[in-house]
């Protein structure tokens, strides 16, 4: 009882990170999409203006579904760790090129040193969702079960492959829907053409894949595909369709206002779908729920963590959201801080 | 190393790369967690004195500081991200056995830090637009959620050293958890507080520093003067509390964990009446080869009379102790820590005196030599602090329940070798950067206050107003606003 509960903050979270930490990864792929140093002068800058205040925050969510994996369901945590040991190391990896490319960015004024940070943080935004969406898909397709050892055949499989080229569509969607209205926001007109165009053409990609997925998911996870043809599973799927339809034609209508919840809530609820396709396993078909969770006074305990954090952080994250979507969150500008320009410097 | 391996038969080879790949990006977080932790008190200390006072010096600093800490929390955050990733890639036994035993910490930890990436980004960017005094009590929180943080990572590490809060089944498996007991274990205390001095001393002193060099090379202006006053007060304040707390945490290892205390104290046999070693060399047959030796010390200093009886490393099985490598290492980290301990406490106490005598800092060249390397000493503190707890720690993962060896991932040991390469040069590069970078922006300033400098003297004075919360760039010290704002780009330049 409370372990499924548990389990269910855990898709919550995943969906969390999915949507939060994915507009980010979406953020990085069209900065790695925007061209030479003068021609992406304009999206690269709108990038930086909309994802600096908030990306520390969105990866926190990371961090969250790991604790609630190693301390909610420590069996599953140690089988997934090991039996997908490369696309996580990799994973890691690229998150620390990604968070110091984008952070050191920002404050370099020389053209060369901005065109390194900028790569690796474009590049290791492309393959950070690539690589989680691979374990997520592995383990959707059954390929982890306690004991497995690490090997290419867990995560290098048509389910896993596939699963992290949809989350590269994915969070490719999400970023350019998101940055269609920073645009406006900001008072980017033109750049809201441009994003605008990107997140259509990242939609065709992500139903193209769907696409593939149908085939590939009722060969190799045919545990999920059970889930996702019928009862909630099957229902969420539909509500992310007409949610992600709906988006495409928020966004044909250049209404822009809600554009970014339909998007959030078709990831969010295909994040869903995920979760009640899998039930009641957490390592589809070899190990449930209920066989994975931790100690049951843990498990409360934990309930009543993610209860204050829900209590703590909720308010704490609108007020950032909030502030952020009024405009009131910009950058210390070199002349708040007083900087003159150093020798070498030509930005 | 070696002798380890020659000591425990069945250690499996990828344990050495797994340790070394841990200990290296630990040892690479832990210099920036300081700063996680104790920068945004010292910031908003000086941000509160800028608006007290209407003090621009104040507010140039705090803002030049959050400027700094944007560049840094963003790299602490992704390379304390790694950290949770190690976990499950490097240790999955101790995960899969004991994660719902002692994970709840991190629990606390993840929310804590949530709070605390919110507020940070709200400061770090709410100062152009939001209200003087809002932006500023907006921050205030920030330093409780740090040590909330730290709470939680201190819970699990103190957990590792003193395991409690849950029963065994017959298969060796936890049972019967209960969660206070695993958060509250026995070394929580002093752990914690140890730790937390520690990190608001160390940023103290390596703040203070950086001013410290300024003065020096004869910048004796306000900017620096308060840059390096402020800080350093606070790091010189808690420097003795440091020294009072740090020995109360070594006689607490004295108590709970014997055997460590041991090996930081290259104590072999159990006895009473033993002798403190500074430095020195543990061999393997127990004799100890250079070093200086003060007899009796030791006993004293455990249990106030030389007749205290201190436990010996061979009071337990070879297999289960530290080697003597292993005590070396741990013993030289400990008394490093400790000799620059000292030093820094008559640091302080030169620094409290001189403010005693003549209200103002000392004059001596001498005292900001020190007190421009206080900063990095403290920097070896912390690495020796953290090398001491777990490399006396060994070779126990989970003290007495699990060892090091079988927490290991299988993962192959030529695997965990490539791997610890490609860290290491990832880490070195984003490190050396993230020092380029903060160089480059120190260099900035001070182009633009020796600029303004230059300006004030050459100008009549009405025509400087180079302080205020939201002047117009000027062209000597906003060289980095180009093409103006007309096309957006000018924010998006900073």
């Amino acid at each position: 009882m409370m372990a499924g509960l548990i389990a269910w903050v855990m898709v919550l979270a995943i969906a969390a990170y999915a949507c939060a930490g994915g507009t980010d990864y979406g953020a990085g792929f069209w900065d790695l999409l925007a061209g030479g140093a003068e021609w992406g002068r304009r999206p690269r800058w709108l990038i930086d203006h909309a994802m600096a205040p908030v990306w520390e925050t969105n990866n926190v969510w990371l961090i969250f579904v790991f604790v609630i994996m190693w301390t909610g369901f420590p069996r599953m945590f140690q089988a997934v760790f090991e039996a997908m040991w490369l696309p996580l190391a990799l994973a890691a990896v690229g998150l620390v090129l990604r968070g110091a490319g984008f952070a050191l960015r920002k404050p370099s004024r020389r053209l060369a040193q901005r065109r390194v940070f900028g790569a690796m943080f474009a590049i290791a935004s492309l393959l950070t969702p690539f690589f989680l969406g691979a374990v997520l898909g592995g383990i959707a397709a059954g390929r982890v079960a306690v004991g497995t050892d690490a090997s290419a055949d867990a995560w290098a499989n048509p389910a896993s492959v596939l699963t992290g080229l949809l989350a590269i569509a994915a969070t490719a969607f999400l970023g350019a829907v998101f940055l269609c209205s920073d645009a406006r926001r900001f008072g980017a007109d033109d750049l809201v053409d441009y994003f605008r165009l990107r997140a259509l053409l990242a939609f065709c990609a992500v139903v193209v894949l769907a696409l593939i997925g149908l085939p590939v998911t009722h060969h190799h996870a045919r545990y999920v595909w059970e889930g996702l043809t019928g009862g909630p599973g099957l229902l969420l799927i539909v509500l992310a369709a007409v949610c992600g339809l709906a988006t495409v034609l928020l966004l044909l209508r250049r209404s822009y206002g809600w554009s970014r919840y339909t998007s959030v809530a078709s990831v969010a609820l295909t994040v869903g779908a995920w979760g009640f396709a899998q039930r009641p396993y957490v390592l589809p078909t070899s190990l449930t729920v209920a066989q994975a969770a931790g100690a049951a006074h843990t498990l409360r305990w934990l309930g009543i963590v993610t209860a204050i954090a829900v209590v703590l952080v909720g308010p704490a994250l609108v007020l950032l959201y909030r502030l952020d979507t009024m405009g009131e969150l910009e950058p210390l500008t070199d002349a708040d801080t007083r900087a003159a320009r150093a020798p070498g410097d030509n930005l | 190393m070696l002798s380890t391996a020659a000591l425990l038969a069945n250690t499996p080879p990828q344990l050495l790369p797994a340790r070394e790949l841990m200990a290296f990006t630990l040892a690479s977080h832990i210099l920036l967690v300081p700063f996680g932790v104790a920068l945004p008190f010292i910031t908003v200390l000086m941000h509160h004195r800028a608006l007290r006072r209407d003090d621009p010096v104040a507010l140039k600093l705090a803002r030049r500081w959050s400027a700094v800490m944007a560049v840094q929390f963003a790299i602490g955050v992704v390379t304390g991200t790694v950290l949770s990733f190690e976990l499950g890639l490097l240790w999955p036994g101790m995960m899969g056995r004991w994660g719902d035993v002692f994970g709840l910490g991190f629990g606390v930890e993840a929310w804590a830090f949530f709070l605390e990436a919110v507020l940070i980004a709200i400061y770090l960017y709410g100062w152009r637009r939001l209200k003087p005094w809002t932006h500023f009590w907006l921050a205030v929180p920030l330093p409780a959620a740090a040590l909330m943080g730290a709470f939680g990572i201190i819970a699990a590490n103190s957990w590792m050293n003193t395991p409690q809060g849950f029963g065994l089944d017959a298969q060796g498996n936890p049972v019967d958890v209960d969660v206070r007991q695993a958060v509250f274990t026995p070394m929580f205390g002093p752990e914690y507080w140890h730790f937390v001095v520690a990190m608001f001393m160390t940023a103290g002193y390596v703040v203070a520093g950086v001013y410290a060099v300024g003065l020096l090379r004869g910048r004796r202006d306000r900017y620096h003067r308060l840059g390096f006053t402020l800080p350093f007060t606070v790091a010189a304040i808690l420097t003795p509390v440091q020294f009072m707390l740090g020995d109360s945490a070594a006689r607490a290892v004295f108590h709970k964990q014997p055997v460590k205390f041991a090996a930081t104290e290259i104590v072999w046999k159990t006895d009473t009446h033993v002798p403190e070693y500074m430095f020195g060399r543990l061999n393997s047959d127990g004799t100890i080869s250079g070093g200086l030796r003060i007899p009796q010390l030791d006993s004293i200093l455990a249990g106030f009379k030389p007749s205290t009886q201190v436990t010996g490393l061979t009071s337990v099985p070879a297999a289960d102790r530290p080697t003597a490598v292993q005590a070396t290492i741990a013993h030289w980290a400990f008394d490093i820590m400790v000799t620059i301990g000292s030093l820094l406490i008559l640091l302080a106490l030169w620094y409290a005196w001189s403010w005693l005598r003549h209200r103002d800092l000392p004059r001596s060249r001498w005292f900001f030599r020190c007190a421009a390397i206080a900063g990095a000493a403290c920097l070896v503190t912390v690495e020796c602090g953290w090398i001491t707890t777990e490399v006396g720690r060994q070779p126990w993962i989970v003290y007495h329940h699990m060892r090091v060896s079988e927490a290991v991932t299988a993962t192959r040991a030529g695997s965990l070798w490539a791997m610890l390469g490609i860290v290491m040069a990832v880490y070195v590069a984003v490190f050396g950067a993230f020092l380029a970078i903060v160089l480059t922006m120190r260099t900035r300033w001070r182009i633009a206050d020796e600029g303004s400098a230059a300006a004030r003297a050459a100008l009549p004075p009405e025509t400087d107003t180079p302080y205020g919360p939201r002047s117009e760039p000027e062209p000597a010290a906003a060289g980095a606003a180009p093409g103006g704002g007309a096309d957006g780009r000018s924010g998006g330049a900073s």
